[in-house]
């Protein structure tokens, strides 16, 4: 494959996603094989983009908190003090994947009641898995010597955490962002079973309507959505590995 | 005498006071969809038997507070989680008036998090005793029989999500047998498929890019919409190939979500099969190409016992992750127990979720448990046999 290939078909992505979200108008002829009865060709109950922003913001917010939770947790069960809850962690983090996203969602619509609520719940704890996870590791595999060199250059805890360990980890913890990211953008679509506006939405009414192009333009923007930003993430990750000297996972 | 605080026991036993003093024990609802009024520990259960369960919360709480043995620690959860299992059942009893059958008795927040609570104090004392993986398959078969005990010999049967299972035995048990033949089924489906797959993407490399970026791309799709999207091309195959619809392929219920499943599968194998490969150490394959062994027999006899550990944990993977998946078939007429889950959230009777629900973490709990201590196993062996 030529080398400007992946990156001319990356844009192709794009420039028919955006399309696609604007004027849904334009490709009507190419979906109307998919219905029958004369049934609405492009969702008809809400605006594609509005809904695709709002999933986006759904799974962003969630990203963003478990985050911020993720590698908060990390960074204190590396620390000294905190070292006796790595093993219980280690096992939490084992254990809570095994939640299914459906049971997570359903479970807290009777704490938090319908709508986004649940679905941020949800998305969050499976965002917070593999951002542990990966922050985990990048803090415990450390080069020894740059650790030790920091703390022969007379570095506080404090120092060394921000200007060494965070930044050298920062490559594998970004692999787990993009992990969480693309798990969250595909478990948003389950929100919709408990009334979040997302674009589960269009492929729920697909489902129920027996509407074949609501599901299939419901899929394919959350999957377009989902390489490109796993793609973009990834362009990223290796960025800050190379400025690290690390490779990134 | 000094006394020491365990760091984590103090985050326990904050947790644990929280739930046994302010947060309601049980909920009390005239049937069983209104709004439910919430009960205490003491409101919940007869003045002796509530004032036992408060005393053993303490005294476990205490025992998970200070630095203490790990024996007394563990003897200190499995109490307190056996008195609160069976008292929760006592507390349907007390609560509902006698011979109301409308009356829904089901645990509480309060409940809830003491079970965590102290499930999180046995879960420390486990792994700090690091147990052998036989051992921990143990502990596992111990706790179900426990569990099982107790649904037989009804003292659950006063609770909510008991009534619910009593309204629906019949189908509860065949929704099961649904989930379980399409997570187990899928599973193998993609295994038969998946590891030649992976051996083929091993060997010829120019495959290997093209096959993952594919499978890459279908794990993109969410569950749903490609649960809906298979519903078309099998609905055609049903009916334009003949014998199809009587091997019980069709548009919708369980054909979709079984091929759906498979494919979601077939990356973490396919995928793990040849990084397992990949890893084996050249110098036991260039050995065993010195001994003369033919291409097939280094295959069977040297590389795939060597990769064997890294392609399990693919298909721990694959299993956990598809036992979850498979609830959502119930979107689609497949089955599984997320059809209760589903019809739960639909009625907003949360016991109805909780019937759906409960069953299907038991068994992705269960499924990571036994894989992963089998992975341990096998993983250890081949470092015993090398060595």
């Amino acid at each position: 494959m030529k080398a400007w290939l992946p990156t001319l078909l990356r844009l192709a992505l794009v420039v028919l996603l955006v399309a696609f979200l604007t004027n849904p108008g334009w490709f009507e002829p190419l979906l109307k094989p998919l219905t029958e009865n004369n049934a609405p060709v492009i969702y008809n109950q809400g605006s594609l983009l509005t809904l695709t922003l709002l999933h986006l913001r759904t799974v962003l917010l969630a990203t963003l908190a478990a985050t911020i939770v993720a590698v908060a947790l990390a960074i204190l069960v590396t620390r000294p003090a905190g070292a006796e809850f790595l093993p219980l962690s280690r096992s939490l983090v084992n254990i809570g994947q095994t939640f299914p996203p459906v049971a997570v969602l359903a479970l807290a619509v009777p704490a938090v009641g319908f709508g986004e609520k649940p679905t941020l719940i949800a998305l969050f704890l499976y965002g917070l898995l593999p951002i542990f996870e990966n922050a985990l590791t990048g803090l415990t595999t450390l080069p020894a010597n740059v650790v030790e060199a920091a703390r022969g250059a007379g570095m506080t805890g404090w120092q060394r955490l921000t200007k060494v360990e965070l930044p050298l980890s920062a490559p594998i913890i970004l692999g787990g962002i993009r992990l969480s990211v693309v798990i969250g953008l595909a478990t948003a679509t389950i929100g919709s079973t408990v009334a979040a506006k997302t674009l589960g939405e269009v492929i729920i009414a697909g489902l129920l309507s027996n509407n074949l192009a609501f599901i299939l333009q419901g899929g394919l923007i959350v999957a377009a959505l989902a390489v490109l930003i796993y793609d973009g993430l990834s362009a990223v990750e290796r960025y800050a590995a190379r400025r690290m000297g690390r490779e990134a996972e | 005498m000094n006394i020491r605080f365990d760091k984590l026991g103090v985050v326990i036993a904050a947790i644990a006071a929280y739930a046994a003093f302010l947060a309601p024990f049980a909920t009390f609802r005239a049937n069983r969809i209104v709004p439910g009024q919430a009960r205490s520990i003491l409101e919940a259960l007869p003045a002796t038997t509530g004032t036992l369960l408060v005393a053993i919360i303490v005294v476990a709480a205490l025992v998970a507070l200070f630095r203490t043995p790990l024996v007394l620690r563990l003897a200190a959860s499995v109490v307190a989680l056996v008195a609160l299992a069976l008292l929760v059942g006592a507390a349907g009893t007390f609560l509902t008036p006698t011979g109301n059958t409308f009356a829904r008795v089901s645990p509480a927040s309060g409940f809830w998090i003491l079970i965590f609570a102290f499930t999180l104090l046995l879960a420390d004392v486990l792994t700090r005793l690091s147990l052998s993986p036989f051992a921990r398959v143990g502990v596992l078969v111990a706790a179900a029989v426990a569990i099982g005990l107790l649904l037989v010999s009804g003292a659950w049967n006063d609770l909510s999500i008991l009534k619910e299972y009593a309204n629906r035995a019949d189908s509860f048990w065949a929704e099961g047998s649904k989930h379980v033949t399409l997570a187990l089924g899928s599973l193998a489906a993609a295994v038969i498929v998946g590891l030649p797959l992976g051996i083929l993407c091993h060997r010829v490399e120019r495959l290997r890019a093209g096959v993952l970026n594919v499978l890459n791309i279908i794990q993109t799709i969410p569950s749903i919409a490609l649960f809906g999207l298979l519903i078309a091309p099998l609905g055609w195959v049903a009916s334009h190939v003949p014998g199809a619809a009587a091997l019980g392929i069709r548009g919708i219920g369980t054909a979709p979500a079984f091929v759906a499943l498979f494919l979601y599968s077939l990356l973490p194998v396919v995928a793990n099969t040849v990084v397992g490969l990949a890893g084996v150490p050249r110098a036991a394959n260039d050995a065993a190409r010195g001994m003369g062994m033919t291409d097939r027999q280094r295959l069977f006899g040297v590389e795939f016992p060597l990769a064997f550990p890294v392609i399990l944990t693919g298909i721990r993977i694959v299993l956990v992750q598809n036992i979850g998946l498979a609830t959502i078939a119930a979107l689609i007429g497949g089955g599984g127990f997320g059809v209760f889950v589903f019809q739960g959230v639909g009625q907003t009777a949360m016991d109805l979720v909780l019937l759906g629900a409960v069953p299907t973490v038991a068994l992705a709990f269960a499924a990571a448990i036994i894989l992963d201590a089998v992975i341990e196993m096998t993983a250890t062996k081949r470092r015993v046999e090398t060595a």
